[in-house]
């Protein structure tokens, strides 16, 4: 069953061509089709051996002898490989090879995205993620498999457009083809008679087919035009191709001299662009440390807004002060959806909490510990956040480690558990828990800072009695509200809770090849659409005169791929021809391309 | 506000019902057997390519070129000529007198009732959140919803597509009676994350695209039932109604074209946004791995159309597993992958 009417477009130019000697341009355009038949045939012979699903269905008509395969030395097997390679089937089954290999990484935790689901993976399925890991699924899209696909796709891709690119062009500058003899195998076509002159119908369908490129031809007094137009559907098939080329390079390139770093900054704290600066960082191979531009940034204030009624979130503004190397300062705000352009580079707002600023005397009265310690939000409407406040530096040599919640609206219920009921800092409260011993710090194993490590450390508890007499060992817990100075159990020194500045989590990117990838995207999109909306159509006109001495009017029109406007098109450009008076439907008695 | 949220909920309601109420009448008119001569009465619109060349009469020896008189149910192919598709399929449905349909009309009008209830609902809702009202799952589907009926009901203008009608009506119903029972949420605003105009655009075009897809899928169904008719030679109630399996493989290609590039648009514009709500723009969640999987398969069976071998049947069901892909990405990933794209209650 044949689905496609542009089958049907190549055969009238089939019966013609040996006769027209021009390029064929039907032929060109059914070339996906006309040009894989013909390598089809060419090439059936070496796919009798290799039997893999996308030569086995070749149509074995040129099967080649045993010895003709016997003969075929290296540069044959690599040309028919090649030819394979570049052929619509294959790029087809790349395609769909590049749909299925991509989806393992929607199914299994991916290590660059979720990096703790991986961990967690290993825990959960001891046996199975060391196979995952060798077969590269917890990292799919860095995978040498995955690579291998799409690099194929896109050699293959190229294998494919520049060839048809070339031939565009040559399109371009030729003439469009002859107008084969007859029209008779053109489902859309017409033909009638009129008065007026073969002069003035020549005339007027020039004018109606202002549009198209025309080649006009005549012979035995019979004037032919051959006209074509939607050059830009092949040229946007081309581009839309040749653009995917281009957002794969720009992507790469851009993984390459990438970087990225993610650092947290208090109110009132400055930030200077510098790699020791962030939290964490990663760059491509290709990164130099010159393209980190060294301003530095203040955070002035962060503000965030709740709704009333459900406690989501509203609004996360951070107002910052921007400081060239060379510049004034200059004020600037981030939000979520609206990065800060800064030193070529994006600073993204990507999280936000609370930074108790609090201070810690040793049992011997001493500064043992100051700062502002961010807590991460647990909840998103209520704002209980977790951290961990590590004091080192005691002169008594036990380390203290505080864990524990900051509520920012702290309520107490009958049970003496603490929780807040606003993401406002309207009655905020620290609660923790105190451990006393070795931190651990200086073992050189490098340490999540919201984590403790509790394996040398005990936990301060105390003996409470119940009202029925029995007793429990419990955690001693401190709750410390701002201003407030509190003493911690054991006598192990106090705690100061200062005051409660807000903290955002900012991610800085460098990619300088941001705006290529976008371009080379609009440009594929563009492409796109013409190659799919754009009608590439041919219109033959042909004006005779009959036996009667009438001028007799034959034409056709043709189209590549689906055009439903096509048979509207060929009217359009006809019945300006028809006006003549007198003239009408008549069928003529001979058309004027076979007496021709 | 509530009041406005809870008549558009009142709205979406009907709106489903009337689905209800056009999948049963477009199923009864279905069901009616066809006369067994078909009428010859062409509507205008149809007489396309071969018929003025026909009258002209050209050189004797070309006439056999023509198609051929058409059989009812196409049983005999057409060549692929571009007359094939006037002359066969739609001369079937059209066939009988318009007072055998009268099921197909009032499954029309219930049609066009409902995609209005939907659509008043929709704008409803959107004053009730104070917002675009395509920001969670529950409005989504609604979009999706509403695109497909307003394509079915401008193709429909063009040409007589009331086969599709069943279908698609029943497509509604299910997707809004989904949305009504497991994915409602009350109005309310959005999270930082969404506020965008992006929300705006990649939304929107997202939901439509899922709408668009859902007829071309539906067609590429048709014809892969007519095809099989064709093939044994014989038809069913069913597959008498439809055109030729290539006429309805163009109007799938057709809807699929429009589609896919709306497709690529969702993930231009959604690139676009994640680069400026998390700093990069693409970062293979499992929302972006789906809607790339997705794009691709329509790349292949757009491919496939214009590989030899592989057009016809075997494109169809790109169509078809493109949006079952679709089906996936937007029901199964966002309640069981773990997603940055977890949408505000649902
Ligand atoms: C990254 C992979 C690719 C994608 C996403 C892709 C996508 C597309 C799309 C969407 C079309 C439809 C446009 C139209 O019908 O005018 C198309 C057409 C086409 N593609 Fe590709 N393609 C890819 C790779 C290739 C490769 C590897 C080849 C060569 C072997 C190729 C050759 C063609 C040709 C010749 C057409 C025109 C078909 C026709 O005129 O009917 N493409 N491609």
């Amino acid at each position: 069953m044949r689905y496609r009417p542009e089958g049907l477009a190549g055969e009238p130019e089939v019966e013609e061509s040996g006769e027209d000697g021009t390029p064929d341009g039907a032929a060109r355009d059914g070339e996906a089709r006309d040009g894989e038949a013909a390598r089809a045939s060419a090439t059936a012979a070496p796919s009798a051996p290799a039997s893999n699903t996308a030569t086995a269905t070749l149509t074995p008509t040129a099967t080649a002898t045993g010895d003709q395969l016997a003969r075929w030395g290296a540069r044959e097997w690599l040309r028919w490989m090649w030819r394979q390679l570049t052929s619509m089937r294959v790029a087809l089954l790349l395609l769909l090879l590049l749909a299925v290999a991509a989806l393992p990484g929607a199914f299994f935790p991916q290590r660059p995205q979720t990096p703790e689901k991986v961990a967690q993976y290993y825990l959960d399925h001891p046996d199975l993620a060391p196979v995952l890991e060798r077969f590269g699924l917890f990292d799919v899209y860095a995978s040498p498999w995955f690579a291998a696909v799409y690099l194929l796709l896109f050699v293959s891709l190229v294998g494919c457009i520049v060839p048809r690119a070339i031939d565009h062009v040559r399109t371009l500058r030729e003439p469009p083809p002859r107008a084969p003899r007859r029209f008779s195998r053109f489902p859309v076509r017409d033909a009638f008679v009129t008065t007026s002159t073969r002069d003035d119908v020549v005339a007027s369908a020039t004018t109606a087919l202002k549009p198209y490129r025309v080649r006009r031809e005549e012979a035995r007094g019979v004037v032919t035009l051959s006209a074509e137009r939607g050059y830009l559907r092949e040229a946007g098939n081309i581009t839309f191709h040749l653009a995917l080329v281009g957002l794969l390079v720009s992507v790469a390139y851009g993984s390459l001299v990438h970087y990225r770093g993610q650092v947290i900054v208090v109110e009132g704290e400055t930030f200077a662009n510098s790699r020791i600066a962030y939290d964490s960082f990663d760059a491509g191979t290709w990164f130099a440390a010159d393209s980190l531009d060294p301003f530095r940034m203040q955070l002035d204030s962060f503000t965030a807004e709740f709704d009333e009624t459900t406690g989501a979130a509203k609004d996360f503004t951070a107002s910052v002060t921007v400081t060239e190397p060379d510049g004034e300062p200059t004020a600037a705000t981030i939000k979520v959806n609206h990065p800060l352009r800064v030193g070529g580079a994006n600073v993204y707002l990507m999280g936000n909490g609370f930074a108790p600023r609090v201070q810690v005397r040793d049992a011997s009265g001493a500064l043992a510990f100051s700062g502002a310690v961010p807590f991460i939000p647990q909840n998103d409407a209520t704002y209980e956040s977790r951290g961990v406040i590590k004091v080192a530096d005691t002169t008594t040599g036990t380390q203290i480690g505080l864990n524990g919640w900051l509520l920012p609206t702290a309520v107490v219920d009958a049970d003496a558990n603490a929780f807040s009921i606003s993401p406002y800092p309207d009655d905020p409260a620290l609660v923790l828990d105190v451990w006393s011993g070795d931190l651990g710090l200086d073992d050189g194993v490098p340490q999540n800072v919201y984590q403790l490590d509790t394996d040398g450390l005990t936990q301060v508890t105390q003996q409470t009695t119940a009202d029925d007499g029995t007793e429990t060992t419990e955690p001693v817990r401190v709750v410390v509200r701002p201003g407030e100075t509190v003493d911690l159990p054991d006598g192990l020194g106090t705690i100061t809770f200062e005051d409660l500045p807000r903290y955002v989590g900012l991610d800085l990117r460098y990619d300088p090849t941001l705006g290529f990838v976008l371009t080379f995207a609009l440009l594929a999109l563009g492409g796109l659409a013409g190659s799919l909306f754009l009608p590439r159509r041919r219109v033959f006109v042909r004006v005779g005169a009959d036996d009667a001495g009438r001028t007799v009017v034959t034409a056709a029109a043709l189209a590549r791929g689906d055009d439903p406007g096509l048979d509207r098109e060929l009217q359009r450009v006809l019945t300006p021809l028809r006006s003549g008076p007198g003239s009408g439907d008549a069928p003529p008695t001979q058309s004027p391309g076979s007496t021709a | 506000m509530t009041e406005l949220g809870q008549l558009s909920l009142y709205l979406v309601t009907a709106a489903m019902t009337c689905y209800l109420i056009a999948t049963v009448t477009f199923a009864i008119d279905l069901s009616r057997r066809v006369a067994s001569a078909p009428s010859r009465v062409r509507e205008p619109q149809l007489v396309a390519a071969g018929a003025p060349a026909e009258a002209a009469g050209s050189a004797t020896a070309d006439a056999a070129a023509l198609p051929p008189a058409t059989p009812v149910n196409g049983a005999a192919r057409t060549n692929a000529g571009g007359a094939a598709e006037p002359a066969t399929g739609s001369g079937d449905a059209a066939g009988p007198t318009q007072v055998r349909r009268r099921a197909a009309a009032i499954g029309m009008s219930t049609f066009v009732l409902g995609a209005l209830f939907l659509l008043i609902g929709i704008v409803l809702r959107g004053i009730a959140a104070g917002r675009v009202p395509w920001a969670n799952m529950y409005e989504f589907t609604m979009v999706a919803v509403f695109v497909a009926s307003a394509l079915f009901l401008g193709i429909q203008r063009r040409r007589d597509v009331r086969y599709l009608g069943t279908f698609i009506s029943l497509l509604a119903v299910l997707a809004l009676f989904l949305a009504l029972t497991v994915l409602y949420t009350d109005p309310a605003a959005v999270q930082p994350a969404l506020q965008s105009y992006w929300l705006a655009i990649h939304v929107s075009i997202a939901s439509s695209a899922m709408g668009v897809f859902a007829v071309a899928a539906t067609t590429s169904v048709l014809q892969l039932v007519k095809d099989r008719a064709e093939h044994r030679g014989t038809a069913g109630r069913l597959a008498a109604k439809l055109p030729t399996a290539d006429s309805l493989e163009r109007l799938s290609y057709r809807i699929n074209a429009v589609g896919f590039v709306l497709w690529t648009f969702v993930l231009i514009s959604g690139s676009i946004w994640a680069e400026h709500a998390w700093g990069r723009f693409w970062g293979w969640d499992p929302k972006e791995v789906w809607s790339f999987v997705i794009w691709v398969v329509y790349a292949a069976y757009l491919h496939a159309r214009s590989t030899r071998g592989w057009e016809g049947r075997r494109a169809a069901w790109f169509s078809i597993i493109g949006f079952v892909s679709i089906l996936v990405n937007y029901y199964v990933v966002n309640f069981f992958f773990s997603s940055l794209h977890s949408y505000s209650g649902v």
